[in-house]
């Protein structure tokens, strides 16, 4: 039978790949970074276990690295799709990591001496990189990469410490990008979200005041293989925060800045991170500015009911207003109504965290136009009937999951994605 | 394996992870002065393809028969290894790993010294038990291409399509007369005002017309026993019973919604009704002159007996009162709500489209929740409104109380019988709340819909394609490798007092003809329940023989 193509290496893509390839597909995952991993892979805990994430997501990862079914194809992105289901051509553009993957043992010998430090987008830029790094200490495949367009090399064609440093001689300044074509039976999409920019919204600071951060950078902040190695260090001064304010929809529920819907996650997430800082330390203050308490999914109100009984986790409903920075302490002050009260007043933190909204990737759009697909008016893909047919598109053997149609959390991505593993898996049998 | 044992350890920095907090190559020297270590060597990463490599030239080259790992934690990264000493033409069952990362370098963070000993502890006593390691074989069990789907309701109907179109025979199972569940009782469906009957009707019929489906009307599971591949069911029908052997089972029970007796005057004041009767009002064309609509969220969820959400009611409420208002624009609708949960974004849009249709949403705290009473010309409501500063008084002539789904009444019989569990609300609990949400911990079991929990119907369908995905994949496979470390059962020991099959959690052990005990292997998780209270010390567990563990148990508390 012929193979199944992922689009998208977060856990949705991953779920998906291992689904199909248990079941004795050959599935081809195509991941635009240089690992799989996805927004998983960042976040500190997930809720309401507290599993350490990386910690469960990590041999799902290294399953689909070993699994004989599943190819991996890193720093890769579809170009041209063609044909129909049963069989669509692929056209995958494969960009040159500079690294020769079958030697480089990841051993990290490279990124040491390399010499330029580049900002970490995997730490949300709370720390620095190398022009060659690995992405993150579990990435997979373990393979470094070379950042062009910050190498000395390829920018000045100077240094090439890399090179003489690497035991295994993997350095290769010479890679090309690559074009792979694919037959396959079917598509998967599983290109995820990204966090909403909250710098259009002023009134939160985002951008001028350096302790305001996003969600994101909070949990990377907050996790012990982040920056500060889990301690609540604020990234203005180093003071360690003990007071914590979250302000919930930044960027979603509204038709004036942003977008209009509901970001589905960010109540729990909040939750979960208040109640990481409790653990951290039970002395803290942490207050959730919020509008709806959503607490929609299997377990959540007693998650919440949790924070507030056992941990101290404070709610306040009502939309702060603005956030304005003390300039000598840089301590932060968030005004607000209280919906409930109908006062105005303040609070005191050293920490603001925007609780940002889900948004459609932006190389949605390409992907969209090479499949010949529509995108819903957020950038989104389109099921063929949000209520019937939630998976399938308008294109026949094309399926959706995870966060590429809409926000969604981790389990309904999970499920989701063997969703649409069962589609592909009926489309192979009907094109056997 | 009755050769010399020739262990083999490799010792990982994990770069600086346990490289930078504790003495790797002390670890080394020590592990080489071990009994019956015939290599050591320290890797930057074990787990890197390089690693590996290592650990497979190093088998060759020095012969080795055991292999010890000194890294990172099992649950990650035992698989990996075994793989690499499989390669080398070992059983992966003569690995053993320690884990240095979590036990001593992370814990043990500012105490070189300190961890470097706990880590050679912790080698010792992983040789110690390596040494004595045999190699076994894992049971190959067949699995019948037959898929069971209790329930016929969206989901159900839904996971047995899928599973017939990957090539499967279904039997789906009904408790009632017909096909179709809550769905034949709903007038249109959010998020786009399908008729319900438009969405459950197509979806009986395709599966009435597939000659892989099997469907048994008024039916209930009575009877299962065995394991993934070969349930031994039975099927009542009637007085009729029916044998059924199938591979995997797909639980699709359905949900039910809570009768909100005596909340908001329900079953006292006329005119005060479900949403769901609400719908069936609608349906039949009998909602008469009802102006003014007042709609009670949360009525019985989110409550200390009930603490859960019950996540579509509020949807729900919206899609109602937007048709109401839509198709009588003078009437007054009113959602009185603790908090919107309208999510994502075709759910969000239906809470924007009410507001711009004119219903009024109300917010309503817990600690004064609204009142209902008998007035002369319907049901009167009283609302104190937080974000109002007052209290309203609403003379309605219709209250719609948005109940929650419950779990369905059959859950408990059906989770005993099954051997999976539910959680506190009474819903199906699965395997891994995050990532694997639709299987049991018990193999070969899955779940989907609203027995997992309250969901959407396009949620729903979205599961159950899922469920039928990993139900499919054993049934693709037709064969299936179980784990080796079950527990065997030396009969020249046991007594037969069976105190095992009743601890036994997962029924793998039964008597024999001779009153014995007797496990089968295919059912057994290796738990060592069994082991640990059999008062003969007759019941040992493969991978973890007594002896192994003494001996791993000696060796911590004895320098070798």
């Amino acid at each position: 039978m012929k193979p199944v193509l992922v689009i998208g290496g977060g856990v949705a893509g991953i779920q998906a790949a291992l689904d199909l390839a248990d079941r004795g597909l050959k599935v081809h995952l195509v991941e635009k970074s240089p690992s799989i991993g996805g927004v998983m892979a960042q976040l500190d805990k997930t809720l309401p276990t507290m599993d350490c994430s990386i910690c469960i997501l990590a041999p799902k990862m290294i399953e689909c690295s070993r699994h004989p079914n599943i190819t991996i194809h890193t720093q890769s992105q579809v170009k041209e799709v063609a044909g129909g289901a049963g069989n669509f051509d692929v056209k995958v553009l494969k960009e040159p990591r500079s690294v020769n993957e079958s030697k480089c043992t990841g051993c990290g010998v490279c990124s040491q001496k390399c010499p330029t430090k580049v900002r970490n987008d995997w730490q949300e830029g709370l720390a620095d990189r190398k022009a060659i790094y690995i992405m993150f200490p579990q990435a997979v495949p373990l393979t470094a990469t070379i950042d062009r367009d910050h190498c000395l090399y390829f920018q000045k064609g100077v240094c090439q410490v890399c090179s003489k440093v690497c035991p295994s001689g993997a350095i290769d300044y010479e890679q090309k990008p690559e074009e792979i074509d694919l037959n396959v039976s079917s598509i998967v999409v599983a290109t995820g979200f990204q966090e909403y920019d909250p710098s259009e919204l002023k009134e939160y600071g985002y951008g001028r005041f350096k302790d305001v951060l996003t969600a994101m950078e909070f949990e990377r902040l907050v996790c012990a293989s982040g920056p500060t190695g889990g301690h609540l260090n604020r990234p203005s001064d180093g003071k360690l925060a003990q007071r914590v304010a979250f302000i919930q929809c930044v960027g979603s529920r509204s038709h004036k800045k942003g977008y209009p819907f509901c970001s589905s996650v960010c109540c729990m997430y909040a939750t979960k991170e208040a109640v990481l800082i409790k653990e951290h330390d039970p002395a803290s203050e942490v207050n959730i500015f919020y509008m709806d308490l959503k607490v929609f999914g299997k377990g959540f109100q007693q998650f919440v009911d949790r924070a507030k009984s056992h941990y101290g986790v404070v709610y306040i409903r009502g939309r702060p207003g603005e956030v304005r920075m003390n300039p000598v302490t840089r301590d932060l002050t968030i005004w607000y109504e209280d919906t409930n009260t109908g006062d105005v007043t303040s609070k005191e933190a050293d920490m603001v965290v925007l609780c940002t909204t889900m948004i459609a990737r932006p190389e949605n759009k390409e992907l969209a136009e090479a499949l010949g697909l529509e995108l819903d008016e957020w950038g989104f893909f389109k099921p063929l009937n949000p209520l019937t047919n939630p998976i399938e598109t308008g294109l026949p053997g094309v399926f959706i999951c995870g966060c590429s149609h809409g926000p969604r959390d981790i389990p309904e991505s999970v499920a989701e994605a063997s969703g649409a593993a069962a589609c592909a898996a009926e489309v192979a049998r009907r094109f056997m | 394996m009755s050769e010399k044992p020739r262990v083999g350890v490799f010792v990982c920095h994990c770069g600086i992870n346990i490289g930078g907090y504790l003495d790797v190559p002390d670890v080394v020297k020590y592990a080489e002065t071990l009994p019956d270590v015939a290599y050591a060597e320290a890797n930057l990463y074990t787990c890197s393809s390089d690693g590996l490599q290592k650990i497979k030239e190093a088998i060759k080259k020095h012969d080795l028969n055991r292999v010890v790992v000194a890294s990172c934690t099992p649950r990650t990264h035992e698989p990996l290894f075994q793989g690499a000493c499989e390669e080398a033409g070992l059983n992966k069952y003569v690995f053993e790993m320690a884990n240095i990362r979590d036990q001593c370098s992370w814990v043990h963070m500012h105490e070189r010294n300190k961890a470097t000993q706990k880590a050679k502890d912790l080698v010792r006593m992983a040789v110690a038990k390596a040494r004595l390691l045999t190699p076994e074989e894992e049971p190959e069990i067949d699995i019948q291409p037959i898929g069971m789907v209790i329930g016929g309701g969206v989901s159900g109907l839904t996971a047995a399509l899928s599973l017939a179109d990957q090539g499967f025979e279904v039997h789906l199972v009904e408790k009632e007369d017909k096909l179709g569940g809550y769905l034949n009782k709903l007038e249109k469906l959010f998020p786009n005002n399908t008729k319900a009957e438009d969405v459950i009707k197509p979806l009986i019929q395709r599966v009435k017309e597939t000659p892989n489906i099997t469907v048994h009307l008024k039916s209930t599971v009575t009877d299962v026993k065995g394991f993934v591949g070969n349930f031994d069911t039975e099927i009542t029908t009637g007085d009729e019973t029916l044998p059924l052997n199938v591979g995997t089972i797909i639980v699709a029970t359905g949900a039910d919604y809570l009768n909100p007796e005596g909340l908001y005057g329900y079953g006292e004041v006329e005119g005060v009704v479900t949403q769901l009767e609400l719908e069936g009002l609608i349906k039949e064309g009998k909602l008469g002159k009802a102006k003014t609509i007042v709609m009670i969220q949360c009525a019985g969820a989110r409550i200390e007996e009930r603490p859960y959400c019950s996540r579509i009611c509020c949807s729900e409420a919206m899609k109602n009162a937007t048709l109401l208002v839509e198709e009588n624009t003078r009437r007054d609708l009113y959602i009185l709500y603790r908090d919107l949960q309208t999510y994502g974004l075709s759910y969000t849009e239906l809470e924007w489209d009410a507001k711009k249709k004119g219903v009024k949403l109300v917010k309503y705290d817990i600690e004064r929740p609204p009142v209902v009473t008998k007035g002369e010309k319907g049901p009167v409501v009283k609302v104190f409104g937080p974000l109002l500063g007052e209290e309203l008084t609403i003379e309605a002539d219709m209250v719609v109380l948005s109940a929650p789904l419950i779990p369905n009444e059959d859950n408990k019989r059906l989770s005993q019988l099954l051997k999976v569990p539910l959680n506190s609300d009474g819903f199906f609990l699965e395997a891994h709340v995050k990532l694997r949400p639709l299987d049991f911990a018990t193999d070969g079991v899955y779940v989907c819909g609203t027995a997992h929990s309250p969901k959407e119907v396009a949620e729903s369908l979205a599961q159950a394609r899922g469920a039928a995905s990993r139900a499919g994949i054993p049934m693709a496979k037709g064969r299936l490798k179980t784990a080796a470390i079950t527990s065997v059962v030396d009969e020249t020991k046991c007594s037969g007092c069976g105190t095992c099959i009743e601890l036994c959690a997962y029924n793998a052990i039964t008597k024999n003809e001779r009153g014995l005990a007797q496990v089968t292997s295919a059912v057994c998780k290796g738990c060592g329940v069994c082991g640990a209270s059999c008062p003969e010390r007759a019941i040992t567990m493969r991978h973890f023989t007594n002896e192994e563990l003494e001996a791993q148990g000696l060796a911590a508390i004895k320098e070798a």
